[in-house]
């Protein structure tokens, strides 16, 4: 079962490796991670995907409670809330497929962020469906790029 | 007044009441070495890096106190990585002082540099780079707070060169705060209530402790407990002394080459309380049909631990010894205890019954045997030798025939199972307690490893005895051949080119001793007890002598192979 973990750590050096340390020394898989500052600069926020029963996800929380710089490990499942990712997509844009492009964007709630005589390259952002969705319609055009943020999460109220 | 990075390192030392420190010198730490003649601070010169971290890590195990090494960059610092891993499978409280080449050049493949911080980070509680020397206090500080406190750990801090040369202000920080780090010690009191709720139930009941007991101090609330309840006690490789092993009560050890009795109480319990254990695969046997009839309760201070191998009904998070302390009060305040004592006499009929069906045994012949010098050692030290052990059909033999009363007194690698440890561990012991008889009981393979410390013995005037169960093998390794690879010793008979051990030790300055018959083996350990100096005895044992019971591996822990 996949799993959205929301960790608040130290933000020091070699916390991420730590973090990652722990998953790969313990055989847990990542799905993904993003990580950025809070408003206290002294913390950064991970958003961590992972997937496993309950005793693997068990061992996963405590595991990273039990490292020093982890300040709170909030396991999202089974909680109400949002979790967004960014995708930003280099697609080819031929002069028959530009408006088409421009539709599907638009559909998407999308943003072109860069113009090419070549190229277009958009901004979207939603669930982890929505971003699935958007690249399967692009495919077909040609996609030419792809930079995913990996999901963030924040629990509602 | 402004001190150096190095004057300000020691200056936290003394804060810390650090009194012995292991060292190998190198470049790199160079101005903390010019530094250490002016402090009153025993300092022990090692003959290697790795045996630096062993020596502090059996001197934190005898004493109850935090070992500190100190070795240099490089090499220096990833010879270090055997020992803090050890120190970290065995909750050891251990600060590793390792050199840095200066801060400009970390990343440059300067000459001597490793990322030890990167190499270590698996194997420390948590590890440190030092990069400016205002906070270097701070940092050792944090250290040894962590390395000591909650489930302890070796603990590393990296020291760039340079940050041993800058000056600033020392001012030791009285309180500190780590937003991350706040171990839970007292447990949680409804838990407690229905642990024992679950306890005054029992019929079969067994207490399986751990190296938890002994690293929290626990074992008079242990023995309290169990003698309250009557409760059989059955103990892990590294719990052994934190129960006393003759007491009426205890069980001996559990496990792959546990007592038939332990093994058998475990498998048929109705109730399993776990204290400071941590269901190690060597304890459980195949997970299934581990103690599969006992409702299960674990006492751990670190969290992970629980249900990580085994699921158990009731988990209480806390320090063994608090945690016993109120199950004691509680236990004491509400009565019912006497009632509770009688019910449980058939089952300790059923122990009894084992335990006189199949001990540990022995055949004797004209050879000497290993558990026969273990036996004699532990009837001339009089069970109060501190005894360190390698690792192999040595060490299994000492926690089998050594009964250990007093915790503290058995030091030995138990989580990573390292060969090498015993010799350097039993120096630091001795340096904790120049008084005491400290013996290394060994393997001919496994001494092998640090034998080069014979000079550190020697050096310090370390009255450390060694006793060489020599039977030519790596004996565990031919073990397993002799009974899952049809006796093909594929590079196991290391006795062929073996050193004269006792012309070694005479070539370290030494006092060599040997025994090659049965009649020879007292008089050897009375001389070696009797010598005031580093000894090495050399027991030439019967070859092929295995260690038994057995469980072999996969298999349940009730399934064990006997003499």
């Amino acid at each position: 079962m996949r799993h959205t973990i929301s960790v608040l750590v130290e933000n020091e050096l070699g916390v991420l490796a730590r973090v990652a340390g722990l998953f790969s020394g313990r055989g847990f898989n990542i799905e993904s991670l993003s990580v950025a500052e809070t408003l206290d600069p002294t913390v950064s926020t991970m958003t961590i995907v992972t997937r496993g029963d309950d005793q693997i996800i068990e061992q996963v929380t405590k595991q990273l409670n039990k490292l020093v710089c982890v300040i709170k490990v909030m396991d999202l499942e089974g909680k109400d809330y949002v979790e967004r990712e960014m995708v930003l997509v280099k697609v080819a844009a031929k002069a028959e497929t530009r408006a088409e492009i421009l539709r599907i964007t638009d559909i998407f709630r999308g943003k072109v962020v860069d113009v090419s005589p070549k190229s277009y390259a958009i901004e979207v952002t939603g669930d982890e469906d929505k971003i699935r969705a958007f690249l399967e319609l692009l495919k077909p055009i040609g996609i030419k790029e792809v930079a995913r943020t990996g999901r963030v999460a924040l629990a509602r109220g | 007044m402004k001190k150096t990075g190095s004057q300000i390192l020691l200056e936290s030392l003394k804060m810390e009441k650090v009194e012995v420190i292991f060292n190998y010198p190198g470049g790199a730490i160079l101005p903390l070495i010019d530094e250490l003649p002016c402090w009153n601070l025993k300092k022990i010169l090692v003959r290697h890096e790795q045996a630096a971290v062993h020596a502090a890590d059996g001197y934190a195990r005898a004493s109850g106190k935090t070992g500190v090494c100190l070795v240099t960059s490089g090499p220096g610092a990833t010879n270090t990585v055997t020992g803090i891993a050890t120190a970290f499978m065995d909750s050891i409280p251990v600060v590793v002082l390792t050199g840095q080449v200066p801060t400009a050049l970390i990343g440059n493949d300067a000459f001597q540099e490793a990322d030890i911080i990167g190499i270590t980070r698996p194997c420390t509680k948590y590890n440190y780079l030092a990069t400016d020397v205002r906070k270097l206090s701070q940092i050792i500080r944090e250290a040894f707070h962590i390395a000591r406190s909650g489930r302890p750990g070796p603990v590393l801090v990296d020291l760039p060169k340079d940050v041993l040369t800058d000056a600033t202000e020392f001012r030791y920080p009285e309180e500190i705060y780590i937003k991350g780090y706040q171990p839970t010690v007292d447990g949680h009191i409804p838990q407690i209530k229905r642990a024992l709720r679950l306890i005054l139930k029992a019929r079969r009941p067994v207490i399986y402790a751990g190296g938890g007991i002994v690293s929290s101090g626990a074992s008079k609330e242990l023995i309290k407990l169990a003698e309250m309840l009557r409760i059989p006690v059955t103990m892990t490789l590294m719990g052994l002394g934190g129960f006393p092993g003759t007491h009426p009560l205890s069980l001996g050890m559990l496990g792959m080459h546990g007592t038939y009795r332990a093994n058998m109480a475990v498998t048929e319990c109705d109730l399993l309380v776990a204290i400071g254990a941590r269901f190690d695969d060597r304890v459980t046997g195949k997970i299934e049909g581990f103690s599969p009839k006992s409702k299960k309760i674990h006492i751990d201070i670190d969290p992970t631990s629980i249900s990580k191998n085994v699921r158990v009904d009731i988990p209480v998070v806390g320090d063994c010894k608090r945690v016993l302390a109120k199950m004691i009060a509680f236990l004491q305040e509400e009565g019912g205890v006497k009632e509770y004592r009688g019910s449980l006499d058939k089952w300790h009929e059923r122990i009894e019954k084992w335990g006189k069906t199949h001990p540990l045994t022995y055949q004797q012949t004209q050879v000497i045997k290993p558990q026969y010098v273990i036996e004699k050692i532990y009837e001339l030290t009089k069970g109060e030798a501190i005894i360190t052990t390698e690792v192999g059909q040595n060490q299994m033999w000492a926690a089998q025939f050594y009964l250990f009363d007093h915790p503290r007194s058995l030091l030995t690698s138990g989580g990573l199972g390292t060969m090498g440890y015993g010799f350097p561990a039993a120096i630091g012991a001795q340096v904790a307690f120049p008084e005491r008889t400290v013996v290394d009981i060994a393997g001919d393979g496994s001494i092998q490893m640090n034998i080069q410390e014979l000079a550190t013995a020697v050096h310090n005037k370390l009255p450390v005895k060694v006793a060489i169960l020599n039977n030519g093998y790596l004996g565990m390794v031919r073990q397993w051949q002799e009974l899952f690879y049809e006796r093909k010793y594929s590079l196991t008979h290391i006795g062929e080119v073996s050193p004269d051990f006792v012309k070694l030790a005479e070539a370290y300055g030494a006092v060599g001793l040997r025994a090659t018959r049965p009649e020879e083996v007292v008089p050897v350990i009375q001389e070696a007890l009797r010598i005031p100096y580093p000894v090495l005895m050399d027991f030439v044992v019967e070859p092929e002598e295995g260690v038994y019971p057995m469980v072999p591996a996969g298999e349940p822990i009730d399934q064990m192979l006997l003499v």
